[in-house]
Formats: structure tokens, C-alpha cells, sequence
């Protein structure tokens, strides 16, 4: 067996490619599912109910979905400049962390100007924290999968020693949390009685926002040509450097503003746990929706479903909800190689 | 007298890159002692020929026998072991080891505790002397120079007791006078018995080395000749599949100078610099040719001119105004029209559109943008005009660059840069790689370039080209250039010997030039 590129790439084979990955992926799952001894159909069947079941189910998901939304874009911006940005964890921890501080009652603003500063201010947090990465990328060669990667500890060490010093909520019981935002700096609800709230139509915003900038403007132009090739970009006249550093501002941004939003929109204050590998699965959400910003939406609201619906299975079933990380990671893995398959075709001999 | 016995015999091989035939069944024979030489444009399936041979390549139809046994196919070691060995364009060496350890490397087990250099350093000087292909076993490659290189990869397919050897352009990285002594080492290879196929696009070569020439053209076997009973014309039009002229410069009286270079040099960062006091100027009307085998400095030159890099010592103008820390979007400003190397890698953005390609030097001009957002429909119009004046084959503005020709990319290039009117254009390599009919396309809109008034910096590994085009030549070493020579006061023997680092003969040379 052996590749051989292939010259074009149909439509539909990109656009099916996730699809095949999926399936491929629940397929592979289905085998772990039938050694826990519980049927792999009802198993599947509850998932997909615990995600989309209900008028319950539905805005779950959709919550989950919402920082999935913004990490996803995190990933997507800067892989497609390949940017290798492993830090959106990070990042996302540094908006939180900005969220707290600063809506935490130390700016006394309508809520109308509040939130945007804070949002503003969280995003800069978390740009600023790809930006020394990136630096060190474009002036040393610095591999930033190592930096970004390892900076994600530093900044939960910083938010763990800050949640126990000084953050601390003098009224949380001993619990290493901080205390709450104020009520003007808490993002509004979207539908009554459940989680979901406005955040969602910020990351939506955005995500059309990105595609917008992408294709229409002498920005996205310049980003999608020094992704596609610096070498040229750079031999055509265009700022290479700072096309990169803007990127991974950008980045950054959008996984510092999935923190703030989760601070601001469901949590209230920030914890150890706020996130459960957003950061990470950001990067899945990216690979399934092969980094188009569009795209992003529909893998977001896709793993958050996984997550969410394999919660509702495990407590049905005796199916440990751990079926979830290890469904999303053989998505990943299934994309790859039907990424790999849609750009080469396999040859016998 | 019985013709000698047929080592080789591929029948009815073809293979096809989705569309592309890129081989349409063809069959040759090669006898022991022949030197076949296989000639054709660029993209005409030489290479891909060459691979399936070499089993790099399976191929859809078509058979292999070797000495009289079928050859399994996509197997490099299986061709190995039958008595192939290639020895490829660019060549497979490690820089970092030894000529001995790169030939010697993949002939022992793995399981070996230790390998056996005296041995090999024995077979391989013994190897060297027979076939006089002389060598310093010890020398680490990275310090070789292309030739020796050459000689080492050939020396590692004798190694390995190759009975027939392919060659895939020899000597596009050689002298005229090193490729003498390859065309030399060829006949005592010959003489022992051996049988070597050459790829080429050059006629001199064919004529100068080969026993047999097989002709391919778009995939297809259009003939096969004895040399001894061809002439140039025949195989020229077999080539290319119709008559040629060659592009005949008219005389121009040079204008003021467009571009001056004086005592630039480029520091490497190690060891010698990449451009040594180089001294240069190219006027109006003017075509200067830097000849020069490659790594002599001219893609520093090029990224120079490009505005990619800046001379560490020295000045640089155009027009008279200084230039030296200018960046490649100031060079575009200032008129500079830049054809680089590799159009592939640094030329065009296989990824984006044709038309994203077109205005990628100019997409701040208002024309094209407006508040930061792009005009989509004035670009694409542009496009479209650039593509007719030019004549790109593409199915249109909107096509992807990478499913171009090679060709058409250079139009692509040269309409982006060109169309602009520019005072001075830097064309490096521009048409390697292109088949004739899109070479004498390029050399005639260099030459029309120039007759409008622009000055042309041609940098070529190809002397032909330089021959064809150039008013003035110059010639490349170790980082330095000779002053510009006067085209025709200087011959291909000298200019052969200045590439090869000979300048004690520039007085003889220069003081012929003097009136």
C-alpha cells in the first residue's frame, strides 16, 4: 500500500471527511462499550438523548459548547498560520483570571460598560500570554508547542497559589475558589431556568466574525498567505513577523475570552476546575472542523453533545462517562487520517 | 557481428497521475556496453520513467526484465540487487558523514557489531582507479564540491556492483568542463561492460555522450535514433514536436544604470561570506548574465536584490538612490520586478487562488482594497486581464495556483511582475524546470522587457540561456564576480574555466575586451 497526493480534493470529500471520522470513531468505541457488557445501541441511544434529548439536553450541550466554540477558534486561527498553539488552557485560565479581578468589585461600572471591559481586558490577558511564545518563535526559533504547551502549568500553578493567597473568597468555607464577579459583570441569560447564556452568542458572533475577516479582508488574506506559505508571503512584500504576532494575539484572545465567559456566564467565580480540558479539546474541535471558523461551531456543539450525552449514559448504565474522553480522542485520531485520505489516495502495490 | 546482449527490456510501461499519462506505453531495450541517452522537455516522463525503473514508482501496465529476469516492481532493492543503481538530480548524500561511510552505508547488516571500513576503503580506491573517478574517501561530503559529489553518488552505485547505471540530469549542477570528465568516466564505465542510461533536455550532451538517444514527448516513446545518424534539428523537433527559432536579441545602446552594487558583501555566519565585495551594474537596455555553478553566491544576489536580506558592508542603489535596507515590498515600489528561484516555494502560494496570487505584491493599492477589505471584483477582474496579456492556461481566476504547469506558474510570475512597466528586473532561473515552448515565451518577454527600457539581471546555472539572452556576463565564484564581460568576446571554454574558479585568466580576457 502506498500515498500518492492527489491533484483535487471534491467538496463532498472534504465536507464528509469529518462525518466518516465520526462514525468510524463510535464504531471503534462501540467495542469498549460491549466489554463493559452493556448493549452498545442503547448505550448510543442514551448518549444522544442525554445531548440533544430534550429541551434540557439541548441547552447543556449548547452551554458546553460555548468556550468549545472559542478555544476551537483559538486553535483554528493559529494552526492555520501553524502557529502550534498548545496553551489555550492556559490562556483560558489567564482571562479567568482577569474576570475575577477585575469583576470582582474592583471596577465599579454599569454593567453595560463593565462587561465589555472585562471581556476586553481577559481577552488581552490571554493574548499577551501567546505573545511571549510567539516571540520567542519568530526572533529564536523557539519551538512554541514545548513553550505553550509548558506555560499551561506555570499559569495553573499562578492560579492555584492566587486562589490560596490572595483571591481567596474569605466567605468560601476554605475552598481554594475566588470570590464571586459582581452582578453587573455576569453575562445574561439566554433562556430562562436554564444554564445557557449570551456567551453563546458571542462565540457565535465571533466565529462569523473570523470567517468575515478571513475572506473578505487584506488581513485574512495576509494570514491565510503566510500559513499557506511564509516563504512566498515574505517574498511578496508582506510584514511576515508581524502578521504571526497579530495571529497569535488573536489566539490567544479568543482562549483568554473563553475563560472570562465561563467566569462571567455560568460559574460566577473561578476554581481549579473551571475548565475540564477546554483548552485541549479546543484543538480536537479545530482538526474535526478543519480549521474553518464556520466549522468550528458545528465540532463544538458536537464534542460538547459527546460530553454531555455520555455524562446522562453513564449515570443509566453502568458505562463509565470516561467513554466520552476516549471517544474524543479517537475523533482526532480518525480525522487525521481521513484528513490525510481526503489530500492522498491509497494505492495497492 | 552480433549486437551485444540486452541487459535491460521494460515493455508496455505506463503510468498515470490521475489524469495525467505521465508514461504511455512505452517499451526500450538497452544492450550491455550502450550508453542510452533519454531525452525530452520537462514533464515529457523521463524522471517517472527513470523511478519505475528504480522501483521508486509501480507502475499501472508494463513489465521490467533484468538480464533475463522479471524485476518485482516498486522494489529499490530489488533493482539494487538485480544491478540498477541510480543516481539522482539531487543527490542522496549525508553531509555529515564521510564519503566512505555514505557508500558504505546500507551494504552491511544492521546486526553487524561492527563494519568493516578497511575492506571497503580497499574496494572503493580500487573502484575509484578503475573507472577514474577520482575521490577522497576520508573527506567529510559536506566539504565536497558538486562534482566530487557526483563522483562519490556514482561510486556508490559501482559500490554496490550496479551493472547499469541511470543518471538523471548529470550535469545540471556541472562546469562544461566537468561535465567532460563525467562523459569521460561514462566510456570507461562502458568499456568494462556496463550500460548506462542519461536523462537529459540538452542536445550538446546527447550528441557528446550517448550511443543510442530515446526520444519521449508527452508521455509517449516518439523515437528512437542511432546518434551516430541524427543531427540536431531532427531531435529538436522530435522534442518539442515542431519547429523552434530561437529568440534573437537585437543590439541596444545601454542607458544610465538602474541597479549598482558596490563592494556588497553578505556575511554567512560562518566561514566565508556569501557575497565578497561584489561590485555590479546593470543599465537600461541591458541584459547582464551572472553565469556560475550553483552555491556561488547567486542566491544571496537574488535574495539581495529581492530585498529579502541586506549587505552587511557596501552600498546598494537603483536609480542612483540607495537601496540597501530596503524590503522586498520597497524594492516592488521602486520598480524592481522579481522572478525568484523557486517559483514553488518562494514565488506563489500553491494554496490560494490565482487571482490572491496576482495582487499578492501589491493588495494595499486602493485599486485592490479599500478600509482593509478587499475588492474581490476589481482583483478578479485584473486577473483576468493579467491572465489574457500573459497567456496563463487556467481554467480561471478563481483556480487553485498549485494545479498549474510549471509554465504556467513562470506566466503567472512574470504577469504579476511585468505588467507593471518595472525599471529594473531580477529573473533568477526563469526557466528552470519550463519545457522550450515556455522558455522562449520568457526569454521573449525579458527581451521585450528590455527593449521598453528595463534593465535585466539574469541569474542562470544554464549557460545556455545566458548565451542566448545576455548583452554582459559575469561569472560567479565562491562569492565574488568578475567584472561584466562583453558577450561574444568570451568563450565557452573560458567562461568554463572562470566558473571553475580559474581567474588568473580574467586579464587575458579583459584586456582582449579592451578597444
Amino acid at each position: 500500500m502506498r500515498l500518492e497526493p492527489r491533484e483535487h480534493t471534491p467538496l463532498a470529500a472534504r465536507l464528509l471527511a469529518p462525518v466518516a471520522a465520526v462514525a468510524a470513531a463510535l464504531a471503534l468505541c462501540a467495542l469498549l462499550v460491549a466489554w463493559t457488557g452493556a448493549p452498545v445501541l442503547r448505550a448510543y441511544g442514551l448518549l444522544l438523548e442525554g445531548a440533544a434529548g430534550s429541551r434540557f439536553a439541548l441547552t447543556e450541550t449548547l452551554t458546553r459548547a460555548t468556550p468549545l466554540i472559542l478555544t476551537g477558534l483559538a486553535a483554528a486561527v493559529a494552526f492555520r498560520a501553524k502557529l502550534w498553539n498548545i496553551g489555550a488552557e492556559g490562556q483560558l485560565y489567564m482571562g479567568a483570571l482577569v474576570a475575577v479581578v477585575l469583576g470582582g468589585g474592583m471596577l465599579d461600572l454599569p454593567a453595560w460598560l463593565l462587561l465589555p471591559t472585562v471581556m476586553i481586558a481577559g481577552a488581552a490577558a490571554g493574548g499577551a500570554t501567546l505573545l511571549g511564545p510567539a516571540v520567542l518563535k519568530v526572533r529564536f526559533g523557539v519551538d512554541e508547542v514545548v513553550t505553550t504547551l509548558l506555560l499551561n502549568f506555570i499559569v495553573l500553578l499562578l492560579v492555584s497559589m492566587l486562589l490560596e493567597g490572595a483571591l481567596k473568597d474569605p466567605m468560601g468555607m476554605g475552598w481554594p475558589q475566588s470570590a464571586p464577579v459582581v452582578e453587573a459583570a455576569e453575562l445574561p441569560k439566554l433562556v430562562e431556568r436554564t444554564r445557557l447564556h449570551t456567551g453563546l452568542l458571542v462565540a457565535l458572533g465571533l466565529s462569523a466574525l473570523l470567517w468575515l475577516i478571513d475572506t473578505r479582508t487584506i488581513w485574512g488574506y495576509e494570514n491565510r498567505a503566510v500559513g499557506a506559505n511564509p516563504r512566498a508571503a515574505a517574498f511578496a512584500g508582506m510584514p511576515v513577523t508581524r502578521v504571526m504576532l497579530r495571529t497569535a494575539l488573536l489566539s490567544g484572545g479568543l482562549a483568554g475570552l473563553a475563560g472570562v465567559i465561563e467566569v462571567c456566564g455560568l460559574k460566577g467565580y473561578l476554581t481549579l476546575d473551571l475548565s475540564p480540558g477546554f483548552g485541549y479539546s479546543g484543538i480536537v474541535v479545530a482538526m474535526l472542523a478543519q480549521l474553518h471558523p464556520v466549522g468550528v461551531v458545528g465540532a463544538a456543539v458536537f464534542i460538547a453533545g459527546i460530553f454531555v450525552g455520555a455524562d446522562a449514559m453513564s449515570r443509566a448504565m453502568p458505562v463509565p462517562n470516561y467513554i466520552a474522553d476516549v471517544l474524543v480522542a479517537t475523533s482526532l485520531l480518525c480525522m487525521l487520517v481521513a484528513g490525510l485520505l481526503t489530500r492522498y489516495r491509497l494505492r495497492r502495490g | 557481428m552480433t549486437s551485444p546482449p540486452i541487459v535491460l527490456r521494460l515493455s508496455g510501461i505506463t503510468k498515470r497521475f490521475g489524469p495525467l499519462v505521465a508514461n504511455d506505453s512505452i517499451s526500450l531495450t538497452l544492450h550491455k556496453g550502450e550508453v542510452l541517452a533519454l531525452l525530452g522537455e520537462n514533464g515529457a516522463g523521463k524522471t517517472t520513467l527513470m523511478n519505475i525503473l528504480f522501483g521508486h514508482y509501480v507502475a499501472d501496465e508494463g513489465s521490467i526484465e533484468a538480464f533475463g529476469q522479471p524485476l518485482p516492481p516498486g522494489s529499490p532493492r530489488a533493482a539494487l540487487a538485480a544491478g540498477i543503481g541510480m543516481v539522482h538530480q539531487h543527490f542522496t548524500l549525508a553531509d555529515n558523514l564521510s564519503v566512505l561511510d555514505n557508500i558504505a552505508v546500507g551494504t552491511e547488516s544492521l546486526w553487524r557489531p561492527r563494519s568493516d571500513r578497511a575492506a571497503a576503503k580497499v574496494k572503493l580506491l580500487d573502484l575509484a582507479r578503475r573507472f577514474g573517478l577520482e575521490v577522497r574517501p576520508d573527506a567529510l561530503v559536506g566539504d565536497l564540491s558538486v562534482g566530487e559529489r557526483q563522483r562519490a553518488e556514482i561510486l556508490k552505485a559501482l559500490y554496490r556492483d550496479a551493472r547499469v547505471l541511470i543518471l538523471d540530469e548529470p550535469t545540471a549542477v556541472l562546469t562544461p568542463q566537468e561535465s567532460a570528465s563525467l562523459f569521460d568516466t561514462l566510456r570507461r564505465l562502458t568499456a568494462d561492460g556496463l550500460a548506462v542510461v542519461f536523462i537529459s533536455h540538452k542536445m550538446n550532451e546527447v550528441f557528446a555522450a550517448s550511443d543510442t538517444v530515446a526520444v519521449l514527448r508527452g508521455g509517449r516513446l516518439v523515437a528512437t535514433r542511432n546518434t551516430a545518424e541524427t543531427d540536431r534539428e531532427e531531435l529538436a523537433e522530435l522534442m518539442v514536436g515542431r519547429a523552434l527559432k530561437p529568440p534573437t536579441p537585437t543590439p541596444l545602446e545601454p542607458g544610465e544604470p538602474v541597479l549598482t552594487l558596490s563592494g556588497v558583501t553578505v556575511a554567512s555566519g560562518h566561514g566565508r561570506p556569501l557575497l565578497d565585495a561584489v561590485d555590479l551594474t546593470v543599465r537600461r537596455r541591458q541584459i547582464v548574465g551572472i553565469a556560475g555553478v550553483s552555491g556561488n553566491g547567486q542566491t544571496a544576489l537574488a535574495e539581495l536584490v529581492s530585498g529579502l536580506i541586506h549587505p552587511d558592508s557596501g552600498t546598494m542603489a537603483l536609480k542612483g538612490e540607495a537601496a540597501g535596507n530596503a524590503s522586498p515590498a520597497e524594492m516592488v515600489r521602486r520598480g524592481v520586478a522579481r522572478i525568484p528561484e523557486d517559483r514553488h516555494a518562494a514565488g506563489l502560494v500553491g494554496a490560494m487562488a490565482v487571482w490572491e496570487n496576482l495582487i499578492a505584491e501589491r493588495y494595499h493599492d486602493p485599486a485592490f482594497q479599500r478600509f482593509g477589505l478587499i475588492r474581490r471584483g476589481a482583483a478578479r477582474a485584473y486577473a483576468e486581464e493579467v491572465i489574457a496579456a500573459f497567456d496563463v492556461r487556467c481554467p480561471g481566476p478563481d483556480a487553485r495556483t498549485q494545479l498549474l504547469s510549471g509554465g504556467n506558474m513562470q506566466k503567472l510570475i512574470l504577469g504579476r511582475t511585468l505588467a507593471h512597466g518595472p525599471d529594473l528586473i531580477l529573473a533568477s532561473q526563469p526557466t528552470r524546470g519550463l519545457d522550450v515552448g515556455a522558455v522562449s515565451y520568457v526569454h521573449g518577454r525579458l527581451l521585450e522587457a528590455r527593449a521598453a527600457g528595463a534593465g535585466v539581471l539574469v541569474i542562470s546555472e544554464d549557460l545556455d540561456e545566458i548565451l542566448a539572452l545576455a548583452d554582459g556576463i559575469t561569472v560567479a565564484y565562491h562569492g565574488r564576480l568578475t567584472p561584466v564581460l562583453p558577450h561574444g568576446r568570451v568563450s565557452v571554454r573560458q567562461l568554463g574555466l572562470l566558473m571553475a574558479g580559474h581567474w588568473e585568466i580574467l586579464p587575458e580576457i579583459v584586456g582582449e575586451g579592451v578597444p
